[in-house]
């Protein structure tokens, strides 16, 4: 325990404000939470790998799913906007709930979905066209095609995704030409483009410098004033920097889930101290 | 201590170095060899851009070139093209042949090019590994049926019983027996194999990343194949768009079948023409005198037919390096 | 906003339409191409067996005219190809102008002597430069001029490839104005030969190498590519030399694929018509190189085996040509006829090569 202290030492609270809020809405009335996962099994073919995931996301906050390699954090985000669709062979049980709704219910359509929940991933994918045809690519294939309503959206989302000084000066040039950390937040721009409602980000610093990890953290900071954020870390101190929930998943299973400062001082699991203090994983 | 090291060293060394000698020299001799195998190709090369050089533009003294006897200017601009009739009515100009050659390439463009393109994105964005596991061994098959079948195919079935039902019974066009419109046809289906398989190649290539970022974004499957993919590959598929007309300008014996004998000046797909190949290859049918301006015309006429395709080969062989250095 | 929701969704389901469509278009595509694969080939299998019509009897009005008891010949006589054109004398003849009569044994023959001898100059030849490329050269710039010139020549029109036979071996670079007939006295046989070549045997399948030599080389390179790296590296590390790894390890894994590229390419060596006749081969010719009859004959007169080479020749594609052009009565069946056999055949070579590579694909796993 002497050495979990110590941990926390190096680690940045969460903003006050967070804190207190999350207070407030602890004490509240429980209102519906965003995003929702009850009892939900996910298979790849027949092996399983997620197991009775039951699992709350409150709006405008900022979850983080941590625990090592290969525990199903990433694949339990995919779930959440479907994005395991695409590969042959899936399966899920249970229930994914989108404002009370469930996104696997027979008639939902994927598309429209995918315009709701956003994501980012891991390494930074911009499409090899102009840095403004990468951000108005979402509203493009929405039906958006006035130029001027285009214009606006893809300033708006370039200035959230902090990057729009940046390059207000050559968005017509190719995206392919930025840095690193310039290109994933050219992506954080691109899926902002759609306005969703939910932010999935699936180690979007993990690839970049420590300049430019930090300047996403700053951003997620300011993002999760108007979106809900889910984000899969296996950095540590990340997510007891960003978050307010942290879900600690280990094998398939959700281990333990709760607030993020007392996670990580007072975990209750055993697992969960063995993954934070650095036994395993 | 060091006398006993130094003398063996010396003996051991001695006896390496023997083998090593035999040996070696039987390795230098391989290479050799195989250095020679290789270096047939730039031989190749070499004489056909030698023997088409001399006959046709600059030969050794005394003997005349073709371009020292018909000069460069009737043969780039005269619209006749009669190296076999008697001497005062001979003309030498290439247009009738180039046109023929363009009109069928082009007719086999329109019908190859989008259909491979469209076979290719089906292969690789929409269709199940049973299907692809189908398609591709019957798209290999069609690639390797020769060409005299399709010419046959062409005049016997296709102008028959497609091409003169419709113009010339339907419409009420005239149509020619011989005419480009079928060698056109033919000559689409046979580029539609390689369009395809090569295309696909360079649609596979593209990262699923790309696809995936699509995805999340709230693309449908045809937004990400014809916004992100199709694009992305863009100059992959313009090079074997380039590939396959190439061949389909090389293309000469559906051509000589399907579409006939006879140069005409004419943007008519219906009428009769004459491509550059087949003018070759009609004219070898029969004996040619040696030394003949009608030889040197055969030399001439591939000597362009070599310039355009070797033109166009190198730059889609360009295209798709630097589209290999993008995505590898 | 919920306007805009609205305007979204009827979008929406206009978006879901076209990637419908779309995706039919590129399906209904493809299908039509295999389709009229299949279309190609039915129509010219049911020419060659459509039966032949009773022909009129020449000599009918003559017998009539006579009217002096003696037994007039019938109207019409019988077919004579009752059963279709593709007939076992189909394969044992050779050419004749009567379409009834022709053949495709010399054009098989020929084309069996020529695709033969093409294989033995290019696979060694093709093998050789694509193991130089791989095993010896060093990445220099005059390498990868090889390589792009190797590329470039798969992509040369074949008949360009014809004019280049014909004035190496038919024309000699316009060195010599007659030709000369040597004769080489081996003993047992006497082999006739000329200079310049000619059209024989052996300058159609020199021309065919040069033809096939970049598809074998670009083929056998990627076969030699395939193996890896540690393949060598063990073999080199056990003292054995270059050509010892190569001629032990290197080879006998990539033969599959190296055998594989060779037929693909041979058998297009087989179609290939423009070379052949830019190079003047004949295409009416009825007799065999060598002019063996029968397998006992060669075997008796091992001599004509080696005459064959230097003897005139025509192949299946050639015949094929000429009877597609001859417009005389019958011939567009005798050309159906001949189009089966030569397809028969490559499905022949193309079968082995995809059974060569399906079975030995499944035996070595890197």
């Amino acid at each position: 325990m002497a050495l979990v202290k110590a941990f926390t030492q190096f680690v940045d609270p969460p903003t006050e404000g967070g804190a207190v809020d999350m207070a407030q809405q602890a004490e509240s009335a429980p209102r519906r939470p965003k995003l929702e996962t009850i009892q939900m099994n996910f298979f790849y073919g027949i092996h399983q790998a997620l197991r009775e995931i039951s699992l709350k996301v409150h709006e405008k906050s900022v979850t983080a799913l941590i625990g090592p390699s290969g525990c199903g954090k990433s694949t339990y985000l995919r779930t959440l906007n479907r994005m395991n669709d695409i590969i042959e062979g899936t399966r899920v049980t249970g229930k994914v709930m989108l404002d009370g709704e469930d996104i696997y219910a027979r008639d939902v359509d994927v598309v429209s979905l995918r315009k709701r929940i956003g994501m980012v991933f891991q390494k930074s994918t911009p499409f090899p066209k102009s840095i403004f045809d990468n951000v108005a690519f979402g509203p493009r294939i929405s039906g958006i095609t006035n130029k001027a309503q285009l214009s606006e959206i893809v300033e708006q989302s370039l200035q959230r995704a902090a990057i729009w000084n940046e390059v207000k000066d050559r968005l017509r040039d190719s995206a392919m030409a930025l840095s690193g950390g310039q290109q994933q937040r050219l992506c954080i721009a691109r899926a902002l483009a759609t306005s969703p409602e939910v932010l999935l980000m699936d180690e979007p610093a993990s690839a970049l410098d420590p300049a430019s990890t930090s300047r996403i953290e700053d951003l997620i900071f300011e993002l999760k004033q108007n979106y809900t954020i889910v984000i899969v870390t296996h950095n540590m101190q990340q997510a007891a920097r960003v978050s307010e929930i942290t879900a600690f998943f280990c094998m398939g299973r959700l281990v333990e889930v709760g607030q993020t400062k007392q996670l990580f001082t007072n975990p209750i699991q055993k697992e969960t101290e063995d993954y934070i203090t650095g036994r395993f994983g | 201590m060091s006398n006993a090291c130094s003398s063996r060293p010396d003996e051991q060394k001695s006896s390496l170095r023997h083998l090593m000698t035999l040996q070696w020299v039987r390795e230098q001799l391989i290479q050799g060899l195989l250095f020679t195998c290789a270096l047939l190709s730039i031989i190749t090369s070499l004489s056909i851009i030698y023997i088409l050089f001399t006959t046709a533009v600059l030969a050794w003294p005394p003997g005349k070139s073709f371009f020292q006897q018909v000069g460069l200017v009737e043969f780039f601009t005269e619209t006749r093209w009669t190296p076999q009739y008697a001497a005062e009515q001979r003309h030498y100009g290439i247009l009738p042949l180039v046109c023929g050659t363009f009109l069928v390439t082009g007719i086999s463009g329109l019908i190859g090019l989008p259909a491979g393109l469209m076979i290719a994105i089906y292969l690789s964005e929409y269709a199940s590994p049973r299907a692809r596991s189908i398609c591709k061994p019957i798209l290999e098959l069609l690639a390797g049926v020769p060409t005299v079948v399709y010419g046959y195919f062409a005049l016997k079935f296709l102008t028959p019983y497609f091409i003169m039902p419709f113009f010339h019974g339907f419409l009420g066009l005239p149509v020619n027996g011989f005419n480009a419109l079928s060698g056109g046809i033919v000559v689409g289906i046979m580029i539609i194999p390689m369009v395809a398989s090569l295309s696909e190649d360079v649609l596979r290539a593209v990262p699923s990343s790309l696809r995936e970022s699509g995805y999340a974004l709230g693309a449908t499957k045809f937004d990400v194949s014809t916004k992100i993919v199709v694009p992305a590959a863009l100059s992959g598929v313009l090079a074997s768009f380039l590939l396959a007309l190439s061949r389909s300008i090389g293309e000469t014996m559906a051509v000589s079948i399907a579409a006939g004998q006879q140069p005409v000046l004419t943007i008519n797909p219906l009428s009769q023409i004459q491509t550059m190949t087949s003018f070759i290859v009609n004219v070898m049918q029969g004996d040619v005198v040696a030394g003949s301006t009608l030889e040197k015309s055969l030399y001439a006429v591939a000597l362009v037919l070599f310039a355009i395709t070797l033109g166009m080969n190198l730059i889609s062989q360009m295209i798709l390096e630097r589209y290999r250095e993008v995505y590898q | 906003m919920s306007l805009h929701r609205g305007g979204y969704e009827i979008r929406l389901v206009w978006r879901h339409r076209l990637g419908w469509a779309f995706e039919w278009i590129c399906r209904l595509t493809t299908w039509s191409t295999m389709l009229l694969l299949f279309v190609l080939l039915g129509a010219i299998l049911v020419t060659a067996c459509t039966p032949d019509q009773p022909l009129r009897n020449p000599n009918f009005k003559s017998t009539v005219a006579a009217g002096n008891g003696i037994p007039a010949e019938a109207e019409f006589l019988p077919a004579k190809k009752p059963r279709g054109w593709l007939t076992w004398d189909f394969l044992t003849k050779g050419n004749s102008y009567i379409a009834e009569d022709a053949g495709i044994m010399s054009g098989l023959w020929g084309s069996i002597w020529v695709v033969g001898l093409t294989a033995l100059m290019s696979v060694p030849l093709g093998v050789g430069a694509a193991l130089y490329l791989e095993e010896y050269a060093k990445p220099t710039r005059f390498t990868k001029l090889i390589q792009l010139n190797i590329s470039n020549l798969a992509g040369v029109p074949s008949i360009v490839y014809g004019i280049l036979g014909f004035t190496i071996f038919v024309r000699m670079f316009g060195l010599r104005d007659r030709p000369e007939k040597f004769i080489c006295s081996l003993g047992f046989v006497d082999v006739h030969f000329e200079l310049p070549l000619g059209r024989v045997v052996l300058s159609g399948a020199a021309t065919l190498t040069l033809l096939s030599l970049p598809v074998v080389i670009i083929s056998a390179q990627e076969a030699l590519r395939a193996i890896p790296a540690s393949l060598r590296h063990a073999s080199l590390a056990l003292g054995a030399t270059k050509w010892q790894t190569i001629r032990h390890q290197v080879l006998p894994a990539s033969l599959p694929g190296i055998l594989t590229g060779v037929i693909l390419s041979l058998s297009r060596a087989l179609g290939e018509t423009a070379p052949l006749v830019v190079l003047g081969a004949a295409a009416q010719l009825s007799i065999v190189p060598g002019r063996i009859t029968s397998l006992g004959d060669a075997i008796q007169h091992p001599g004509k085996l080696l005459q064959a080479p230097f003897d005139q020749f025509t192949a299946i594609p050639l015949q094929v040509y000429s009877w597609v052009n001859d417009p005389s009565r019958g011939f567009e069946y005798v050309a159906a006829s001949g189009i089966c056999v030569l397809l028969v055949v490559l499905v022949l070579m193309n079968g082995t090569a995809i059974f060569i590579r399906q079975r030995f694909q499944k035996k070595i796993r890197w």
